[in-house]
């Protein structure tokens, strides 16, 4: 998941940038956040002070988190990690609320931004599920001796983690990409959902077991401590941000690579056709108008091309000897 | 009278790609119409865009009345596609596929006995496992699921193929007699000599499109005599 | 709506008669597991009977995958997705007849390794009412979430791996509901349990009116 340029498949169709006035897209022609439809890398003005922000507020935060904050009374200095793993399991229900939002919003509007932006949504939030894992089972360590607890969040972003992973699973598919992309935005559309419920039914069973020491995984947290934690959101909020805003454009310029131009798609279709004659009056060429330049070399001399039919004289076919 | 089938310019699309780049076509009704064409010409998108189960997304298309573009489902209940994939279930026998699929249908369980009937089906095969039946007589089982319904336009997808000698004078005696009674035809095969002897047109697609339609041959005198004695099925229209 | 439903339901429950697969397979299947579960987990020890409530649903989700992989390929073949899409069938009432034989054959393997169990682990029955209630919502909340993730791994080159993986999580709090629910009827203290009972009764309602409502897109779109 890379902000890398995919200038090659951009440029290499016939749906460049330049010829928008073709009017046969097949995708709705939304411009992608960067302003100019088709840009050759999925960075930006906007995403380079997103970036910066981002990186200063990590700064703060590692300053906070680790030297100015305090180290809590209970738990010591591994309360700082909590700095980092309470917004990030935020952010991940985030994630999961931007899929099904757009999944739900593509299946009523079609438009293919809001299939990039599910994806988008999910992808990052699976990174986010595995920062909040990795950083609950380092707090674990300390804490309780173990890597891992069967405590209600941890045990609930474990099942979100496989939820996602099963969602981004779908999408790899390699199926004609409206039937994927319906598929997965039905997945999608039930995630939250399923997060709910699996929230819901976890710390219900885990309320049964805990005692009160096993399930403070959430001191009380004031003064310096809070303002960390706030840092905290403040900063993971600006990476998922920026994450999110560079992941989408690359999805959005995938499915640019993959749109098909319709008028090219029907030339080159047409082309098949191994006796075509530009026949003058015919409807099925009616209206078209080909690209200069681009033009198929159609033969108009079918005489020697042996081709299936040679048309004009239907008593030809009709005595046919057996 | 309005064309059962009307397609000017027509273009669908099977996922990105144009299957029909351009097809005009008008068929009446009771007509039997053959398509013909090298292999991915678009013979079978043809079909199923009639039977309203592929998009069309420019020009115009209107079937039985209906306008595609805008609402198929109507469409899809007037029509009987039967394509190269048999929509059986090999663990029923020929009576279940053929209830359940009529049913499915509305229709009634008289329009089923006689559909089992009108294929030969009805005797000692008709309580056999799909699974065991050969290809002719799968097909066969098919052709009795579409004749449960009843429909108004027939649209057959290389419809000789795997059949013997008999099943295709069968199936071609069936053909001439839902089209005496006014159904419409519209078959792709590529057994053109027989297909040709049955149909009263010719179409021929190449490269997605179709525009020229050349009259057809002349019916001979064996075409038209039905293969078996075909009782008394009610008017399809 | 309904009588597509039990059309379909029919035509299910037909073809599993004829072919016997459930019968002949899953269910021996469903009970090799129980027992394996006794091979791992030591009988004469006090932890298979602990154990017993979530290994007996744990087995019922294994026999499920086998029974909704079964029941998504009758439908999944080209010739038949046309077919049904040119019937005058409503695509929920196909969902809703689906989901209900794989409901039938599920319920059916439940008392089969419910029988199993009492004499394989020694369980002892009491509260049947909230065994026979939890077995029920169970039953129907797997079925129907079984049936939409079915469909959506249906004809697909990699459904067998894509379908556990996509419905295991989901059917997590089902798990975790059944086996509280089962623990409080088999340790005797039926109240705590009607909860559990409750959520599965939710579940079961929120995911048979999400399949019926996403089947016909699904089969359309796909």
């Amino acid at each position: 998941m890379t902000a890398t340029t995919p200038a090659g498949t951009a440029s290499g169709t016939s749906a460049t940038p330049t010829s928008t006035t073709s009017g046969g897209g097949l995708a709705g022609g939304r411009p992608s956040p960067g302003g100019t439809p088709g840009p050759a890398h999925t960075g930006s003005a906007a995403t380079r002070v997103l970036g910066l922000l981002a990186l200063v507020a990590v700064g703060v935060l590692v300053l906070y988190g680790l030297v100015i904050s305090p180290a809590d009374r209970e738990m010591a200095d591994s309360v700082r990690i909590m700095y980092v793993h309470v917004p990030a399991a935020t952010l991940l229900y985030v994630g999961c609320f931007i899929t099904t939002v757009a999944s739900g919003l593509w299946l009523w509007k079609r438009t293919p931004g809001w299939d990039a932006l599910a994806e988008s949504g999910a992808e990052v939030g699976l990174v986010f599920s595995i920062v909040t894992l990795f950083s609950g089972s380092l707090w674990g360590r300390p804490t309780w001796g173990t890597y891992w607890v069967w405590d209600a969040r941890l045990t609930s972003t474990a099942v979100l983690t496989a939820l996602l992973i099963g969602y981004l699973a779908l999408r790899r598919l390699d199926l004609d990409p409206d039937a994927r992309s319906t598929r997965a935005a039905v997945l999608g559309l039930l995630l939250v959902p399923n997060v709910i419920v699996v929230n819901r039914s976890v710390e219900w069973w885990r309320s049964i077991h805990q005692d009160s020491t096993l399930a403070r995984l959430d001191p009380t947290i004031e003064g310096d401590m809070l303002v960390a934690l706030m840092v905290g959101f403040l900063a993971m909020a600006l990476v998922f941000t920026w994450l999110l805003v560079h992941r989408f454009r690359v999805a959005w310029l995938e499915q640019q690579a993959d749109r098909v131009d319709l008028d090219a798609a029907l030339l080159a279709r047409r082309a098949e056709a191994a006796d075509a004659e530009p026949a003058p009056g015919s409807a099925a060429t009616a209206g078209f108008d080909p690209p200069a330049g681009s033009a198929p070399t159609v033969p108009t001399d079918a005489a020697g091309a042996g081709g299936p039919s040679t048309g004009a004289d239907p008593t030809d076919e009709k005595g046919t000897p057996t | 009278m309005e064309p059962v089938v009307h397609l000017r310019d027509a273009v669908a699309l099977l996922g990105r790609f144009p299957a029909l780049a351009g097809i005009n076509l008008d068929v009446a009704r009771g007509e039997v119409v053959l398509l013909r064409g090298p292999n991915g010409a678009g013979k079978t998108t043809v079909l199923r865009v009639c039977a309203g189960l592929v998009p069309v997304v420019r020009g115009e298309a209107t079937v039985l009345g209906h306008d595609l573009r805008h609402d198929v489902r109507p469409v899809r209940r007037r029509v009987g596609l039967l394509g190269h994939a048999t929509g059986l279930f090999d663990d029923l026998t020929v009576a279940d596929n053929v209830t359940f699929w009529g049913r499915a249908y509305r229709a009634t369980p008289a329009d089923i006995d006689a559909a089992l009937d009108l294929v030969g089906l009805s005797g000692r095969l008709r309580d056999v496992g799909v699974a065991r039946l050969s290809a002719g007589q799968r097909r066969r089982t098919s052709l009795a699921c579409l004749l449960a319904r009843r429909p108004e336009l027939w649209l057959l997808d290389e419809p000789h193929a795997g059949l013997d000698h008999d099943a295709r004078d069968l199936l071609d005696g069936l053909v001439r007699q839902a089209a005496d009674q006014g159904a419409t035809v519209l078959l792709s095969s590529h057994e053109l000599e027989r297909a040709e002897a049955l149909a009263d047109r010719v179409v021929t697609l190449d490269g997605g499109m179709a525009g020229r339609v050349e009259p057809g041959v002349v019916p001979t005198e064996a075409a038209k005599a039905p293969a078996t004695t075909l009782t008394g099925v009610p008017d399809v229209a | 709506m309904w009588r597509d439903a039990s059309l379909i339901a029919g035509r299910d429950l037909r073809v599993e008669a004829r072919s016997r697969v459930t019968l002949n397979q899953v269910a021996p299947f469903a009970l090799l597991v129980l027992i394996l579960f006794a091979f791992a987990l030591d009988p004469d020890g006090p932890i298979l009977e602990r154990a017993t409530p979530g290994l007996y649903w744990v087995t019922v989700l294994f026999s499920a995958l086998l029974a909704i992989a079964r029941s998504a390929a009758l439908d999944e073949t080209d010739g038949v997705r046309d077919a049904l899409r040119l019937s005058a069938l409503d695509p929920a009432g196909v969902f809703v007849g689906k989901a209900a034989a794989v409901a039938a054959e599920l319920a059916a393997l439940e008392v089969l390794l419910g029988v199993g169990v009492i004499i394989l682990y020694g369980a002892d029955p009491a509260s049947l009412g909230l065994l026979l209630a939890t077995c029920l919502a169970a039953t129907v909340a797997v079925a129907s979430t079984g049936t939409l993730y079915g469909a959506l791994v249906s004809g697909l080159r990699v459904r067998e791996t894509l379908l556990p993986l996509l419905l295991l999580p989901v059917l997590a709090p089902v798990l975790i509901a059944a086996t509280r629910a089962f623990e409080s009827a088999l340790g005797g203290d039926p109240a705590r349990g009607w909860p559990w009972c409750g959520l599965l009764a939710t579940f079961a309602v929120l995911y048979s009116v999400a399949g019926a409502l996403a089947y016909g897109t699904l089969l359309e779109g796909s």
